[in-house]
C-alpha cells in the first residue's frame, strides 16, 4: 500500500490527479444532490410529529455529520504534516478548513431555525449547540493561523497545533446528547441497530449526504490545487505548465522576415 | 407528490418560513464557497503567469542588450581593422 500512495506525496502527480478526479465528482455532485434535494423537499413523506419542517432534516444533519468528519480529516493531515513534515498533507489542511467552516454554519444556522418551530427557541446554551459553535471558532483559528504567518511552515505548524488540541472536541459533540441533558434529539440515522427511519426517509437523506459528499470533494480539490499551486510556483513543472501565451507580435515579425 | 399545489408546496404546512430559510441560507453559503474557491484558484493562476511573463521580459532585454553589446563592440573592432589596413596600406604605399 505504501508503494501506491508514495507517488501521491509528490506534488506534481497529485496535482494531475485532482484534476482527472475533478470533472466526475462534480457530475456526481450535481446529479446527487439535484435527485436528493428535490427529494427530500416533494416526494419524502412529511413527519408524523414535526410535519413539513422535518425536511430541514435532509440538510441538517448531513452539514453536521461533514462538519465533524472534515475536522477529523484535517486533523489526520496536520498530525502527518507535524509528525512526517509532509508539505502536501499541511496543503491539505489548510484547503480543508473553510469548506469544514461553512459546513458548521449551514449546521448552527438550519438547527436555528429548525429549533425555532420546534423548540419555541432559535438557541439555546446547551452542550450539542455549544460545542458546535465552539467547533465553529476552531475553523476560524485554524483559517487564521494559516494566514497569519509569511512563512507557510511557520504557519502550517502553528495551524496544525491547534487543529490537534481542538479535536478533543468532537468527541464531545458527538456524545453531547448522552452525557448532558439537553433539548437536541439523539441520534436518528447512526444508531446501530434498528433503524429509527422508514426506508422512504432514509433513501433522499442517504442521496443528499452522497450529494454532499461529492461537493465536498470537489471544494476541497480546488482548494488543495489552489494550495499546491501557490506553494510550488518556483517549481519548473508549475512553470511549465503555466506558461504564459507566446504573444502573436513575434510570430508575424519572424514571418515578415 | 406530497403536495396538491404549488402554494402548498411553498407553504409547508405552516413551516415555509424556516424550511425556505434553512435551504436558502445553505445554498447562499455554498454558492459563496464555490466561487471564492475558483477565485482564488484563478488569482494564483494569474500571479504565477505575470510573474513568467515578467521573468520572459527581464530575459529578453537582457539578451538584446547582450546583442547590442556585441554588435557594437564588433563595430569598434571593425573600425580599429580598417584603420589598421589603412596603416598597413601606407606603410606599402611608402
Amino acid at each position: 500500500m505504501w508503494k501506491w500512495l508514495h507517488p501521491y506525496a509528490n506534488p506534481e502527480v497529485t496535482y494531475h490527479f485532482t484534476g482527472k478526479l475533478m470533472p466526475w465528482l462534480s457530475a456526481f455532485a450535481a446529479i446527487f444532490l439535484s435527485i436528493g434535494l428535490v427529494w427530500a423537499l416533494i416526494f419524502a413523506p412529511a413527519d408524523y410529529q414535526q410535519g413539513e419542517s422535518f425536511r430541514i432534516f435532509y440538510i441538517h444533519v448531513p452539514a453536521a455529520m461533514f462538519s465533524m468528519s472534515i475536522y477529523f480529516a484535517m486533523a489526520i493531515a496536520a498530525f502527518c504534516s507535524l509528525v512526517w513534515q509532509l508539505k502536501l498533507s499541511d496543503a491539505a489542511a489548510s484547503a480543508m478548513a473553510p469548506v469544514g467552516a461553512t459546513f458548521t454554519a449551514i449546521a448552527l444556522i438550519t438547527g436555528a431555525a429548525w429549533g425555532k418551530p420546534m423548540w419555541g427557541t432559535w438557541w439555546i446554551w446547551d452542550a450539542r449547540l455549544t460545542s458546535e459553535l465552539i467547533l465553529l471558532f476552531l475553523y476560524f483559528g485554524v483559517m487564521a493561523l494559516h494566514n497569519a504567518f509569511e512563512d507557510k511552515n511557520v504557519a502550517g505548524k502553528a495551524a496544525a497545533i491547534l487543529t490537534l488540541v481542538g479535536s478533543i472536541n468532537l468527541p464531545i459533540i458527538k456524545y453531547s446528547v448522552e452525557w448532558w441533558n439537553t433539548l437536541h434529539q439523539g441520534a436518528t440515522v447512526s444508531k446501530l441497530g434498528k433503524p429509527s427511519m422508514t426506508a422512504d426517509m432514509f433513501w433522499p437523506f442517504l442521496i443528499c449526504f452522497l450529494g454532499f459528499a461529492f461537493l465536498i470533494s470537489v471544494v476541497i480539490c480546488i482548494r488543495f490545487r489552489t494550495e499546491i499551486l501557490s506553494r510550488n510556483s518556483m517549481r519548473p513543472w508549475v512553470k511549465e505548465l503555466l506558461l504564459p501565451p507566446v504573444t502573436p507580435v513575434t510570430t508575424t515579425v519572424s514571418e515578415d522576415k | 407528490m406530497q403536495f396538491d399545489s404549488f402554494s402548498a408546496f411553498l407553504a409547508m404546512g405552516g413551516y415555509g418560513f424556516y424550511v425556505w430559510l434553512s435551504y436558502g441560507i445553505s445554498a447562499l453559503l455554498l454558492i459563496i464557497l464555490v466561487i471564492a474557491s475558483n477565485k482564488q484558484n484563478k488569482a494564483v493562476i494569474d500571479r504565477i503567469l505575470a510573474r513568467q511573463k515578467r521573468e520572459i521580459k527581464l530575459r529578453n532585454a537582457a539578451s538584446q542588450q547582450i546583442q547590442q553589446q556585441i554588435s557594437a563592440s564588433a563595430s569598434v573592432n571593425n573600425t580599429e581593422d580598417e584603420i589598421k589596413k589603412e596603416n598597413d596600406s601606407n606603410e606599402v604605399l611608402s
